[in-house]
């Protein structure tokens, strides 16, 4: 087992990585920005070391700044957490060569899903089904590209290779407005990301994201964790996800979980991942594969039983997978919130001192959350502040419990998006299930 | 001496109706004393030659920082994290000793980072009045390196 790890993240993440570690007898190093001083799991940590100031660019994201943490603490290994370094393949790869462990895939496997022409590439060769596409970067021949989209067939999305997690992305549904979309796609992917690849899909128009988790260990040993369906979106970032997907057969879960677990063994996988979907009139679409623990892995946690941040670091140490696909069953249904620090019309970000903090608990009742009465949340990173799950028999049971716990937490100080979480759960659609992608911002009407 | 166990043994001192404690490991000590309701804590580390005095608020009001004593000068702090050399390789001299007078843009220490030895520049002119780091030392981001007047 490794003897130390450095959690090379902050807030809730950081948190559920140290409790995975303490658990295991591992020791913790937190690394943390100035800002973030006052972290609940900075004071948790056996060690912590400040490694720059609040811009992320210069503490979370500073390669340098972290393996140097690892070095002075004589850490073992580094858990990325989710977002940050947690899929960048040059990150993976200094840190093996500076004689660490990785805690995810080797970095080859996440510069080959980094890229998103190439992953679309090799799980064609692995038998996964994707969009259909171009199959490549786009080139600037607009009179090619405009043959590619009728052939594809309006709408389609042009998206950046080097983008994901919704970011770089436009529609397009006529042959009139492609030239521009193309191009300015291709400014903002050489901004946001540095490279400005882009490449086209057909645009699904009320698709369902249904999600496989898997778990891959270096012995060859790979199984699948079931699905999950994270549909209520905002502008392509995930508010709730629930897990299992509602009215998915056991064939059908069997027949995507199988092909992705075949996919993981025949590109090497290691670690923990998700391969994301697309799935419309009973087909399932590949869109991007995630090469790291996800932020809703909860939800796959409270029907499965298993912990997959422990199993992450039980692989990472070269130990076999603690599961075989046979002793994976799903029990009930669960469901996740994610709580922001933000308005919840306008969707502001809202920073500031909680002033009081009260958790809400119970049977089946989770909350994933590194703040507490008096911590102020900074304004330099991501508005999550916190998830809140629910685990029920029945997906009916679920719902209720979601909508008991959100009654019962108290978070003032800040403005939260909890009342926007108590919309939905009350929503007649969204309790019926199976609503599509573009459910909450028709909803809300933002579309 | 970790600020966490010195925040401990206020915690410790407050709680209790003990007045005064003092804590010895190895060369470093700390003296915690309840003076007429306000609690002094003095820090003493070997080498650095230097005393940081603190005041913190009566048992009513929990202690949330210390506050390191307020430096007559610039202080340079750490700009990486990394290991800690006051000479350019074992067996040289220190950069700088503590009375030298520097200029701006001088090289006063090596922070080494991922097997990179880092030059560190002096941000200020003056004179080395305190040198708060051993060499081997490991340093965060942040941390008080040199005092500069």
């Amino acid at each position: 087992m490794l003897d130390k790890v450095v959690i090379a993240n902050r807030g809730e993440i950081a948190l559920r990585i140290l409790r995975a570690c303490k658990e295991m007898g591992i020791k913790t190093v937190a690394v943390y920005s100035e800002a973030d001083r006052d972290l609940k799991h900075v004071f948790l940590a056996d060690e912590s070391v400040c490694i720059g100031p609040a811009a992320s660019s210069e503490s979370y994201l500073n390669i340098p700044a972290v393996i140097s943490a690892a070095e002075v603490s004589d850490a073992v290994g580094i858990h990325p957490g989710y977002g940050f370094l947690s899929e960048n393949a040059d990150f993976a790869e200094r840190v093996e060569q500076s004689g660490f462990v990785f805690i995810g895939p080797r970095s080859e496997t996440i510069r080959l899903m980094g890229d998103k022409v190439s992953a679309i590439a090799a799980m064609k060769k692995a038998g996964i089904p994707c969009v259909p596409g171009s199959d490549g970067s786009l080139s600037d021949d607009g009179d090619e590209n405009l043959h590619l989209a009728r052939e594809i067939g309006y709408p389609v999305i042009i998206k950046a290779v080097a983008g994901g997690g919704g970011r770089g992305m436009r529609v397009v549904h006529s042959d009139a407005t492609l030239r521009n979309a193309i191009s300015i796609t291709r400014t903002e992917a050489k901004a946001a990301f540095g490279n400005d690849a882009i490449y086209m899909e057909k645009f699904l128009e009320h698709p369902r994201h249904i999600e496989i988790q898997v778990l891959a260990d270096e012995h060859g040993n790979v199984i699948h964790l079931c699905e999950r369906d994270c549909s209520m979106q905002r502008r392509h970032q995930k508010v709730i996800e629930e897990a299992p997907a509602p009215g998915l057969s056991k064939k059908t879960r069997k027949m995507i979980g199988d092909r992705c677990v075949e996919a993981c063994k025949t590109i090497g996988y290691r670690g923990a991942g998700t391969f994301e979907f697309l799935y419309e009139n009973e087909q399932f679409y590949f869109i991007e594969m995630n090469t790291r623990v996800q932020v809703e892995h909860p939800v796959t946690e409270m029907i499965t039983g298993v912990d997959i941040i422990r199993e992450q670091l039980r692989i990472a140490s070269g130990e076999k997978l603690g599961y075989k696909q046979e002793d994976i069953d799903i029990y009930g249904h669960a469901i996740e919130c994610r709580i922001n620090a933000e308005d919840p019309e306008t969707f502001m970000p809202s920073p500031g001192v909680i002033e009081h903090y009260h958790p809400p608990g119970g049977l089946g009742v989770r909350v994933d959350t590194h703040i507490y009465g008096g911590y102020k949340v900074p304004p330099f990173y991501d508005s999550m502040i916190g998830k809140l799950i629910v685990h029920g028999d029945t997906r009916e049971l679920a719902i209720a419990r979601m909508s008991m716990a959100l009654s019962e937490i108290v978070i003032e100080g800040i403005k939260t998006n909890i009342p926007l979480h108590q919309k939905i759960i009350d929503d007649a659609a969204f309790m019926a299930g199976g609503t599509d992608i573009h459910y909450l911002e028709n909803k809300l009407g933002l579309k | 001496m970790d600020i966490r166990k010195v925040k401990k043994l206020i915690e410790l001192l407050e709680e209790s109706k003990i007045n005064e404690i003092e804590i010895h490991e190895g060369e470093e000590s700390v003296r915690i004393s309840r003076l007429g309701g306000v609690t002094q804590t003095i820090m003493h580390s070997p080498g650095a030659g230097d005393q940081t005095q603190t005041h913190s608020q009566p048992a009513s009001a929990p202690v949330s920082s210390i506050l390191p004593a307020v430096e007559t000068g610039h202080v340079v702090k750490s700009p990486m994290v990394g290991t800690y050399y006051a000479s350019a390789s074992p067996g040289s001299p220190p950069f700088v000793e503590i009375g030298q007078i520097v200029e701006e843009g001088d090289v006063i220490c090596i922070i080494e980072a991922m097997k990179i030895m880092n030059q560190i520049e002096a941000d200020a002119s003056g004179k080395i009045t305190k040198i708060l780091a051993q060499n081997g030392d490991p340093v965060e981001y942040g941390q008080p390196l040199f005092v500069i007047t």
